[in-house]
């Protein structure tokens, strides 16, 4: 199936070559592949709009410590920036990974995609070191109304991450047991897709709960 | 091992749910036991329970959506019973159960009657109407509707096993927090929602995704039936909003569950957050339920009135505008909560703006309806009584949204009669005409005319009966949620409105009776043609019930309202003579992954909600081995030999040239 490419859809997804001159002709369905895609974008918008709730509670209750630590006692930006390191490289591998899949090398693909997972797992362990960190301090979520957001938007994208990897993970045996079949390649457009999104909101949780957060 | 559960969690000294469960249990396992002695279960395995079919999973939502209507309703009447007879005394029914009811009567009619009407017509229909074979994701589908399944069966669950919250049908902190309800009651609420919540936001990426990029040839967007539009608006809306809603009753949960102070008294967590969050969602939910129901009126009015849609570019603008402003109006449900005058002034008038476009779609219909040769069937008295109704209800809701006398009315039974007035009048209006509209469509022959103006008339009076005698109550003074009371004046207008409710029943149990007799009398309602109200979109232009594949050959679009086109150029040429050149069609594989998978979400639901770890992994382990189980099958298409596609399209034209009388030419 030509149209089952992922990084360089050649398959004319705005369907530019079917318009007519006048701009209002439709030629008809959309193929599986740009159907799929699409779809997932859209899942991807309403877990952005999930997250921007988690965030906007997040600001709510910024100030409202309890009497407790507030983020500038807590946060420690080193550990959070090597956090980052790990999961925008993460990121790189998975193209990485996607550009294998597309020129169909599997050695390349399970390789790219085994590394995005080691880096995956060790941003979950910092992750989870920090978590630890801050309960044994007696700043666990129960703490105080700015540590239950805290840790429910960090935790959120934590888990999200956690479903990245067992999805990572079977989408690796999937290639090792049928290969690049159509379908399997639409799938890993999407978890391509599902991967770098995580680093979006990343960005976005970098920024906001960790710099704004150690600042107030 | 078994958490909270035992045998004291059953309500033995409740007499009334108790019995209703027991004759539910047993109506249940008769159906079930009838199934399997008569040998239908491998049919209905095959043909429904794994069907990806948009057309079946769109039948069984809306049967679901039935049969919770009659839960719902029975809701319903038990509190009109209550308050007809609880001056100076304490009704039959105690106050914990009373409060149990108006919960899940409220949660009952929105989640589990009003979304999967509007979803499983929108998933029967807009396919047909798009010209394309089925969704963009059939399993999903079939996932998204057995998750749905999901949390209406643990809502029911509560009646015999535990307690339903207490809370009413939003679960407002620090009431519905664990200090002041510590029961599981406000758990199944959380759990059952999560979970067909996920349902929700499933069906509504489907459908976006359906309308943006699957559309037959020639369906340009501004070639799209009026209920495409809606549909394509109200599925927005859902990706956008329901994830507020998972969101907010998530933090819920882990407030309940482990201690965090979200929206506690303590530690900071701030209860004016969760009515900001829940509305956020709870708005736009209004219209994700209520602008389907618009697309359906307008489809019902211009076929029933012969002629093109009046205004379609405006329609499809004011459902685009609702969309937008729907988002930006959530604060009028909390007015008196003290967000100050300007933020009231400023949600004010955002909620009065919205009223404009509904306007501009009310008079659409009327001018549609003027000069056209109007055809009272069924449908169409819907589609009337709604318009009369509904603007009642809407001139209510822009007094509401005046910030001052929502200080008097906040909370009081008008505000119980508002919302009634335009979710029945609007919402149930709407999904009673698509299904008298669409049944034909979906089975193949028509439903009972008589008994359904009967169930007509008897709705419509019994809405009136019930609820404006409401917006008198709320005027009185009368707040909602009253388990009892002492004041004199309100007592007359209670009994009315229970007369009212006894109304409905009756139209109700003639809902009823018009499904049974026309069933029974399937031969003479037979509908023959695919098209039986001369149709003007391209779900007539196929037989009925359609073939599987919907269409033997795409349809290609050349203008609005595509089969009055296609019908018009039919007439003109006495018949295409050419016979098209058929085609081999994939279509998508059966498949159990949405009920396996909603089984494990069902056994994950309940044991949350009890407290039974080790049961919430195996449900967990079990939905995601459902899953890689699903992914890891090799063929999921099949493949109808062009022979076949041309056997089955031949013997449907065949049927409409006879009945055209044109039996014999070629």
């Amino acid at each position: 199936m030509v149209d089952a490419t992922i990084a360089y859809p050649h398959s004319d997804p705005h369907h530019l070559r079917g318009m007519e001159a006048s701009g209002i002709a439709h030629s008809g369905p959309a193929s599986k592949r740009i159907a799929t895609g699409y779809g997932f974008w859209i899942f991807i918008l309403s877990d952005m709009v999930m997250f921007s709730a988690f965030f906007a509670t997040y600001a709510v209750l910024l100030g409202q410590t309890a009497g407790g630590p507030s983020g500038r006692e807590l946060f420690d930006l080193r550990n959070v920036a090597i956090e980052t390191a790990f999961l925008l490289a993460s990121s790189f591998t998975c193209g990485l990974a996607s550009i294998a899949a597309d020129t169909r090398s599997t050695i390349w693909f399970q390789l790219g995609m085994a590394v995005t997972c080691i880096f995956g797992l060790g941003f979950l362990t910092i992750e989870g070191r920090e978590f630890a960190s801050l309960v044994a301090r007696g700043a666990g979520p129960t703490r105080s109304a700015f540590l239950s957001a805290f840790f429910t938007l960090v935790g959120c994208h934590g888990l999200h991450v956690s479903a990245g990897i067992l999805w990572l993970l079977t989408m690796m045996a999937q290639v090792f047991a049928k290969g690049f079949r159509p379908d399997i390649l639409r799938r890993i457009l999407c978890f391509a897709l599902f991967w770098h999104a995580l680093d979006i909101i990343w960005i976005a949780v970098f920024t906001v709960v960790y710099l704004i957060g150690s600042a107030a | 091992m078994l958490g909270k559960l035992g045998w004291s969690v059953i309500p033995f000294d409740q007499p009334i749910p108790l019995l209703v469960g027991a004759v539910v249990l047993v109506v249940i396992l008769g159906v079930i036991a009838w199934v399997i002695v008569a040998g239908h279960l491998p049919y209905l395995w095959r043909e429904w329970i794994t069907s990806v079919d948009h057309k079946r999973i769109g039948v069984m939502y809306t049967l679901l959506a039935m049969v919770m209507l009659l839960r719902g309703f029975s809701d319903a009447i038990m509190m009109r019973a209550q308050q007809a007879i609880a001056y100076h005394s304490n009704g039959y029914l105690p106050p914990e159960h009373f409060n149990q009811i108006f919960s899940a009567h409220g949660t009952i009619m929105i989640f589990f009657v009003g979304m999967p009407f509007v979803i499983g017509l929108m998933n029967l229909v807009v396919p047909l109407q798009l010209g394309v074979r089925d969704v963009a994701f059939p399993t999903l589908n079939s996932v998204g509707f057995w998750l749905t399944a999901t949390g209406a069966l643990l809502v029911n669950i509560s009646l015999v096993v535990g307690e339903f919250a207490r809370t009413g049908w939003l679960p407002y902190p620090p009431l519905s927090e664990l200090t002041y309800s510590p029961g599981v009651g406000v758990d199944y609420y959380l759990w059952s929602l999560e979970i067909s919540g996920v349902g929700t936001l499933v069906a509504g990426i489907n459908l976006v995704t359906t309308v943006l990029k699957l559309r037959t040839k020639g369906m340009t967007y501004l070639r799209m039936p009026m209920f495409c539009w809606t549909t394509l608006a109200s599925n927005l809306l859902i990706v956008a909003a329901f994830p507020i809603l998972t969101a907010t009753l998530a933090m819920l949960i882990l407030d309940r569950y482990f201690g965090f102070h979200f929206f506690t008294n303590e530690a900071g967590g701030n209860v004016m957050m969760f009515m900001n969050l829940i509305w956020a969602w709870g708005h736009p939910e209004v219209y994700i339920l209520v602008l389907p129901a618009f697309g359906i009126f307008s489809e019902v009015v211009s076929t029933f009135s012969c002629k093109p849609l009046f205004g379609y570019r405006s329609m499809v603008l004011a459902t685009m505008a609702i969309c937008l402003i729907s988002f930006m109006v959530w604060l009028h449900h909390f007015f008196t909560m003290g967000a100050g005058p300007d933020v009231n002034a400023i949600f004010g008038i955002a909620s009065m703006i919205i009223a404009v476009p509904t306007g501009v779609k009310i008079y659409n219909w009327l001018f549609t309806m003027y000069g056209g040769r109007i055809r009272f069937a069924t449908p169409m008295m819907w589609s009337i009584g709604f318009m009369v109704t509904f603007i009642i209800g809407g001139l209510t809701g822009v007094l509401v949204a005046v910030p001052p006398a929502d200080f008097l009315l906040h909370n009081s039974l008008f505000l119980v009669a508002h919302f009634h007035n335009v979710i029945i009048g609007g919402v149930l209006f709407g999904a009673f005409a698509g299904y008298n509209y669409w049944f034909p469509k979906a089975f193949g022959f028509r439903l009972h005319e008589g008994l359904g103006k009967a169930a007509f008339w008897f709705w419509l009076s019994g809405f009136y009966l019930a609820f404006m005698p409401l917006y008198a109550l709320g005027f009185l003074g009368m707040t909602r949620r009253m388990q009892h009371y002492d004041v004199a004046q309100w007592r007359p207008w209670l009994i009315a409105a229970a007369f009212g409710a006894m109304l409905i029943l009756i139209g109700i149990i003639f809902q009823v009776a018009q499904l049974i007799v026309s069933i029974r009398r399937r031969a003479e309602l037979r509908d023959r043609t695919g098209d039986p109200w001369d149709g003007r979109s391209l779900e007539w232009a196929t037989a009925s019930p359609p073939p599987v594949f919907n269409f033997a050959i795409s349809p290609n679009v050349t203008g609005e309202d595509a089969y009055w086109a296609i019908k018009a150029h039919a007439k003109q040429q006495d018949l295409e003579k050419r016979e098209p050149d058929y085609v081999d069609i994939e279509m998508p594989r059966n498949s159990p992954t949405g009920f396996v998978c909603a089984f494990f979400a069902t056994v994950m639901g309940f044991a949350l909600i009890w407290h039974i770890w080790w049961m919430v992994a195996v449900g967990g382990v079990g939905a995601f081995a459902t899953f890689v189980a699903f992914a890891w099958r090799d063929h999921d298409e099949y493949v109808i030999p062009a022979a076949e596609v041309a056997r089955i399209d031949r013997a449907i034209i065949a049927e409409r040239r006879a009945l055209l009388g044109l039996a014999g030419s070629p």
